[in-house]
């Protein structure tokens, strides 16, 4: 019942069954009644409710999942899959962004940097948070860590979970564009191997800022996206330019992780609990530690030349387009 | 919430093409009006003054065709064709028709081309965006494009300019658009590497996807006065400053210079003398690295792929 306001659309026929149960469940006790085997038929609908739901999810359901106040964020994961995640403040120039959590930490034994961002959860820590939207000093302190990485040759495992990059004022004047476009450079060519996952949502230019990586893996609810469908509705004729047709926008974006992996785009897509992560937070942070160690098991063979060389590669095929025969290049 | 103006209509970030708008009101297209402040301008004298309004120093938009013109020395741009074209590949609701149409209007150049040339003497593989074409927006091509540019220069070791006109990212090729400004960033990586220098203009509007990709990573970021350099859009901008007062010249190149974000302002006129000179000054073959496989290309020990201009085709 509190968790109403909570409740997306396509799971409010759930929610009205677990009032259900825990009413029969409430009554049992009080009264002592058996009411076994209707609690029972009530669970098993539920469960066949569930995965039709899941069945069927539109990718606008998939966006309310990914930015579900209850799915787990990166700190949560970091909780449990690393030891001795040992935070790092600052970049050194203006102050600490902490929408962007760093530090090395322990993956399996071993050192890694970790590089994530982070959402709040009530109000102060969204706030604190700046509601997930990095600024250019969030990116400046990924970037120092990750060179910091570098140096001492440890991998660099980045968490993905911001609805873009912010756009105040403040960040202008500090230059967001440059600092976020420095990143995509850098990490292009840093020197250490790099595991990007995202988590949740996946927000364009402040997603990319930390996720130019030699393997790209997302949760089966996260989305990745160049636009958050209410910008895209609100932009383009073609939606009326109406945000309201958002979910419009959602579908035609192509944002889902399942999408983005038939792009070409990212490598694997981890399962999530039937109902989502945050249905059941440790299991979906075993299927990403385990993901983690696998991929950084793989680059990890490489020569570090190699792997660089690699991630030009991974980047440098995407795009999608027509050849025209009839012209024919120049040699040069 | 940022990410709402990286694509933008940018038609309200400035003037758009003056002859669209003005025609009417001057009906024998010996004259047009600016759209900086309203001055009548000979045609003839306009285009001498390479669109810019003699009165109030207005900047107008120019076609890459005028672009070329205005800034490469008569005769020696050579077009490299690319010989691609955008696909409408995530089935994007009206994308095939605008492209059907771009085409119509521009021939196969969708949002950029690029060639080799020289200012003022200074030899230099180029890139010049196309707003007129989807407002210059980003997408497989034009990332496509801009990587190759950069690839010839690294191949050929010979520094890059890249004039930008761009809303952004192009939204109709989702996630893909987005990847170019990967693509572009780490191709300016590699240009680095070869110790060649990379030569950004910024031109009205430069904002979202392609400011922070490869319009950022100049060595040198000049910019035509009263550009719009953002990342956000002003309509949006204004949202997210919740009342909170910006300043009139807010996001624009003159705005930029006092932070310290680029390095110059110049006069359409000045650009070629300018760039000219950086270009002399700046480019040292000596210590550029002409990579290994360029020389190998042709043998068979020439690794597959990497940074091959036909890798992609």
């Amino acid at each position: 019942m509190q968790k109403s306001l909570n409740v997306l659309d396509f799971e409010r026929s759930l929610a009205e069954l677990d009032k259900n149960i825990t009413a029969y469940e409430s009554a049992a006790s009080e009264r002592g009644q058996d009411y076994t085997a209707v609690i029972d038929d009530l669970k098993k609908t539920r469960r066949r409710l569930l995965a039709e739901i899941f069945a069927n999810l539109t990718p606008w359901d998939e966006v309310l999942l990914a930015r579900k106040s209850e799915r787990p964020y990166s700190l949560d994961y970091i909780k449990l899959i690393f030891d001795d995640f040992t935070e790092l403040h600052g970049d050194r120039l203006s102050s600490d962004d902490q929408s962007i959590v760093c530090g090395p930490a322990r993956l399996n034994g071993r050192s890694v940097m970790v590089v994530a961002q982070q959402k709040g959860r009530d109000l102060k820590e969204r706030t604190l948070r700046n509601f997930g939207y990095p600024r250019p000093d969030g990116y400046r302190k990924a970037l120092r860590v990750m060179k910091l990485a570098e140096k001492v040759g440890i991998p660099v495992v980045t968490l993905i979970d911001c609805p873009g990059a912010d756009t105040n004022l403040g960040s202008e004047e500090r230059g967001i564009s440059s600092a976020i476009a420095v990143n995509l450079m850098e990490m292009s060519v840093l020197g250490t191997p790099i595991v990007a996952c995202v988590i949740g949502e996946g927000g364009s230019g402040g997603a990319l800022g930390i996720a130019v990586a030699d393997r790209i893996l997302i949760l089966e609810h996260a989305v990745y996206s160049v636009i958050p469908p209410e910008g895209c509705a609100a932009i383009l004729d073609t939606f009326g330019r109406d945000p309201n047709r958002k979910d419009e926008a959602a579908a035609a974006l192509k944002l889902t992780a399942k999408s983005v992996l038939e792009l070409g785009i990212v490598d694997e897509v981890l399962p999530e609990p039937l109902g989502g992560a945050h249905t059941n937070v440790e299991e979906t942070a075993d299927t990403l530690k385990a993901a983690l160690i696998r991929h950084l098991g793989e680059i990890e063979k490489l020569p570090i030349s190699e792997l660089v060389d690699l991630r030009y590669e991974k980047f440098r095929r995407l795009g999608i387009y027509d050849e025209i025969p009839e012209l024919d290049e120049p040699s040069l | 919430m940022p990410p709402e103006n990286w694509f933008q209509k940018n038609t309200k970030f400035g003037s758009a093409p003056i002859e669209d708008k003005d025609r009417a009101a001057v009906p024998d297209g010996l004259a047009v009006k600016c759209s900086g402040c309203g001055e009548i301008l000979f045609n003839k004298d306009f285009e001498k003054n390479l669109k810019v309004c003699s009165k109030c120093g207005h900047h107008h938009r120019m076609s890459v065709d005028e672009r070329i013109a205005a800034l490469f020395d008569e005769g020696t741009f050579e077009e490299i064709n690319v010989p691609i074209r955008s696909r409408d590949f995530l089935k994007f609701p009206d994308y095939q028709d605008k492209l059907d149409k771009g085409w119509a209007k521009s021939g196969n150049n969708d949002s950029f081309r690029i060639g080799i040339g020289k200012i003022q003497g200074q030899k230099c593989v180029a890139g010049l965006s196309e707003f007129s074409f989807m407002g210059g927006s980003m997408g497989s091509v034009a990332g496509e494009k801009i990587t190759r540019a950069i690839e010839t220069g690294v191949r050929l070791s010979l520094p890059v300019v890249l004039v930008a006109t761009s809303g952004g990212a192009r939204m109709q090729e989702g996630l893909m658009s987005l990847m170019q400004m990967a693509k572009t960033a780490a191709a300016a990586a590699r240009l680095a590497k070869a110790r060649l220098p990379l030569f950004i203009v910024l031109t009205d509007p430069t904002t979202a996807g392609v400011m922070a990709s490869y319009a950022s990573l100049g060595d040198v970021l000049i910019s035509e006065p009263g550009a719009l350099v953002a990342f956000t859009g002003q309509r949006v901008a204004a949202q997210a400053a919740q009342g909170q007062k910006l300043p009139a010249n807010y996001q624009t190149a003159e705005w930029r210079l006092e932070r310290g974000h680029i390095d110059l302002v110049l006069h359409r006129k000045e650009l070629a003398t300018t760039l000219g000179r950086l270009l002399g000054l700046l480019y040292n073959p000596a210590v550029a690295v002409r990579p290994a496989r360029t020389t190998a290309r042709s043998t068979a020990r020439a690794k597959a792929g990497v940074s091959s201009e036909s890798s992609n085709s």
